[in-house]
């Protein structure tokens, strides 16, 4: 469905995205993992025909980005990073307004969009630079899918919106794969990648791995442990100090740390620890996560 | 066309919510109309002038009350120094300073010459010049008439006179206002042309908005005329709206044809919006927007020939001044509302409005691109 080869984007002395390629197959919700200046709303603004790529060719539906641009904006839907609809119009007026310039009506296409909609009904006499973050991005969400595209590319939906509304949103994109859409959704959040079916992990432009969230897990080989102690920053000091320790990051209240080969024992940290007084420690086995897994890429 | 007919409604909605933009459609033509106009005058009319009289005659008695009786003059103060006038010019209370000096009467009647000290503050040239000349012309009759009356002779008559009549054609009271509407009209619809125009696409740029719409299939001339639309129908508003004024309150005489004003109003706010969208395809802010258009303004106002006849600019002002809008506009403003030319006597501008329009239009949809 969507097909990037060897995509490369600079701006003046910086390269954004460097030789990028990879498939989205179709109805698959894809997801873009990877911290902020990663090159994911680039890659994104290629995809969308805002920007023109430096090298490569991507298509989207076999339509290409450079050549057919007038054919893609019909069957893509987009959602910006930035809240980008008028806020000095209403909910109503809103949706109105981009269905008329995609040529439809709400009403047209009004069983994709009224799980979502039918949330933000009762406002929709608001202006939409009142609503909250939350109904600001289901009103979004609507006016990319008014008319009914056949692919959805959304730039980090879920920043700066609470806990519930992205557990929400998580659920309603889920809801829009299984009508067939394809989904490509970009995030800073390690916690939502689980939620893709894939994922591609982005670094300085650079895609590090493509795979289910799982095999991504299941392929990190490393023993990592779970370390806690009553005074965190010095123990991440120490830990880093020590020359048996390879990586140490602060995950939660826990820090997780791998040793420089798996032959490293739990107790050689304990023993390490308790001589640099800690107490309250604890020292235990932990399975990893994709964040683990993000991190070990990163660190090569 | 629908599709069109949305874009527009929704710019509508917009100038509607937006009560600042409305508040100011309504309250620049009042302004300018009823301060502008009546604020900036030539008409001199009141000199304050300092009079140094050492000589204390009876003529120099009738010149001082002579003068104090012309409208333009007020004698404002009296000394017998004329440093003290010198004084009052530089603390800015008086314009003009009168000496006569001693000996003025007697030396009029006995060499049958007298002379006058007249210092005029000049830093503002204009006034200084006619302020001036309006003294210089009073001197001159009390002049004429002097020594046939103190002689008791009857009133001097040279043999031969040339005799000129003059008759003001188009303004004939010489009425300053009806010089001035015009150019302000022109003025106000620039404003608000230019500054809507500039910078409701460039709001669209920093709101976000245009990244949604670009990756629509809206169509960059339905884009841009849902711009254009809206901005030339307000303009035209406010042009209607300072006419009605101008008639009403100045009693302004409209001798032309009103639908020549507006067709050449359209014509004209074509090339001005067009001018404001290049302007705000260019920048990537409002604040940027207003400092490029503001440049464009003063120069185009200062060279519109509102304020100085562009006759008396030099010769390479005036050939750039063919690709200033204002003053073509602003010519056809005065031509058809106190003249009533016909379209035949502005061919000049019409063609020159029709190229500057196409130009800056062209430069604008050239300039948006919908991708980066």
């Amino acid at each position: 469905m969507i097909s990037i080869q060897h995509i490369s984007k600079s701006y003046k002395d910086v390269q954004a995205v460097r030789d990028i390629s990879f498939e989205v197959q179709k109805g698959e919700l894809f997801g873009l993992i990877g911290p902020d200046g990663a090159g994911k709303t680039t890659l994104m603004r290629i995809l969308m025909t805002l920007l023109i790529q430096d090298e490569g060719k991507a298509t989207m539906n076999g339509f290409d980005v450079i050549k057919d641009y007038k054919k893609i904006r019909n069957i893509v839907g987009y959602m910006p990073g930035r809240f980008s609809l008028y806020q000095d119009l209403t909910v109503e007026e809103n949706l109105n307004f981009f269905a008329t310039v995609f040529k439809t009506t709400v009403s047209e296409n009004y069983d994709l969009i009224r799980d979502i909609y039918i949330q933000i009904e009762p406002f929709k006499n608001r202006l939409a630079g009142k609503l909250s973050g939350g109904m600001k991005q289901k009103l979004a969400l609507s006016c990319a899918l008014i008319h009914k595209p056949e692919i959805l590319v959304l730039d980090e939906p879920t920043t700066g919106v609470d806990a519930v509304s992205r557990k929400e949103f998580w659920e309603m994109l889920k809801k829009l794969q299984e009508k067939g859409i394809t989904i490509l959704v970009s995030t800073p959040y390690m916690d939502e990648a689980t939620l893709c079916n894939r994922v591609a992990l982005m670094q300085k432009g650079k895609v590090l791995n493509i795979d289910t969230p799982r095999k991504l897990v299941e392929n990190y080989s490393r023993k990592l442990y779970a370390i806690k102690s009553k005074e965190m920053h010095r123990l991440i000091l120490d830990l880093r100090s020590y020359d048996k320790t390879d990586t140490a990051y602060a995950f939660g209240e826990y820090l997780h740390v791998t040793g420089k080969n798996d032959e490293v024992e739990a107790s050689e940290f304990e023993n390490f620890l308790l001589k640099k007084n800690h107490t309250k420690l604890q020292v235990f086995d932990n399975e990893p996560g994709i964040e683990d897994v993000f991190m070990d890429l990163m660190q090569e | 066309m629908k599709t069109l007919f949305y874009v527009l409604q929704k710019e509508f909605i917009q100038v509607k919510r937006n009560k600042v933009m409305l508040r100011m459609i309504i309250m620049i033509p009042i302004m300018q109309m009823l301060v502008l106009v009546f604020a900036a005058t030539y008409d001199l009319k009141n000199v304050n002038v300092f009079l140094v009289d050492q000589d204390l005659s009876s003529t120099s008695r009738k010149l001082a009350s002579k003068i104090d009786a012309s409208p333009f003059f007020t004698i404002n103060n009296t000394s017998f120094n004329p440093e003290d006038g010198e004084n009052e010019i530089l603390n800015n209370r008086d314009d003009m300073v009168l000496v006569i000096p001693k000996g003025f009467e007697r030396n009029l009647m006995r060499e049958d010459k007298a002379s006058l000290q007249l210092l005029v503050n000049a830093i503002d040239g204009q006034s200084a010049q006619i302020g001036y000349s309006y003294a210089a012309s009073v001197i001159g009759g009390f002049n004429k008439n002097i020594i046939a009356d103190w002689k008791g002779l009857p009133e001097f008559k040279p043999p031969y006179q040339i005799n000129t009549v003059s008759r003001f054609w188009y303004n004939s009271e010489l009425e300053y206002k009806w010089y001035m509407a015009p150019g302000v009209l022109a003025l106000l619809v620039t404003l608000i042309g230019l500054n809507l125009s500039s910078t409701s696409l460039v709001k669209e740029k920093e709101d976000g908005t245009i990244e949604q719409l670009n990756v629509t299939p809206i169509r960059k001339i339905q884009f841009l005329a849902g711009k254009l639309i809206p901005f030339i129908v307000i303009a035209l508003f406010d042009l209607s709206f300072g006419l009605f004024l101008a008639r009403m309150v100045f009693n302004l005489p409209i001798v032309g044809n009103l639908g020549l004003v507006f067709g050449f109003g359209v014509l004209y706010l074509i090339g001005i919006l067009g001018l404001g969208l290049f302007i705000s395809t260019v920048a990537d802010t409002q604040q940027q927007v207003m400092f490029v258009t503001f440049f464009f303004m003063m120069i185009f106002i200062l060279m519109s020939g509102i304020f100085t006849p562009v006759e008396s600019m030099p010769q390479w002002a005036q050939t750039i001044d063919q690709i200033n809008p204002v003053y073509h506009f602003m010519r056809v403003l005065r031509m058809v509302v106190l003249k009533g030319s016909h379209f035949g006597d502005l061919i000049h501008e019409f063609v020159a409005l029709c190229i500057l329009g196409v130009t800056f239009l062209t430069l604008a949809l050239k300039r948006y691109r919908k991708t980066a």
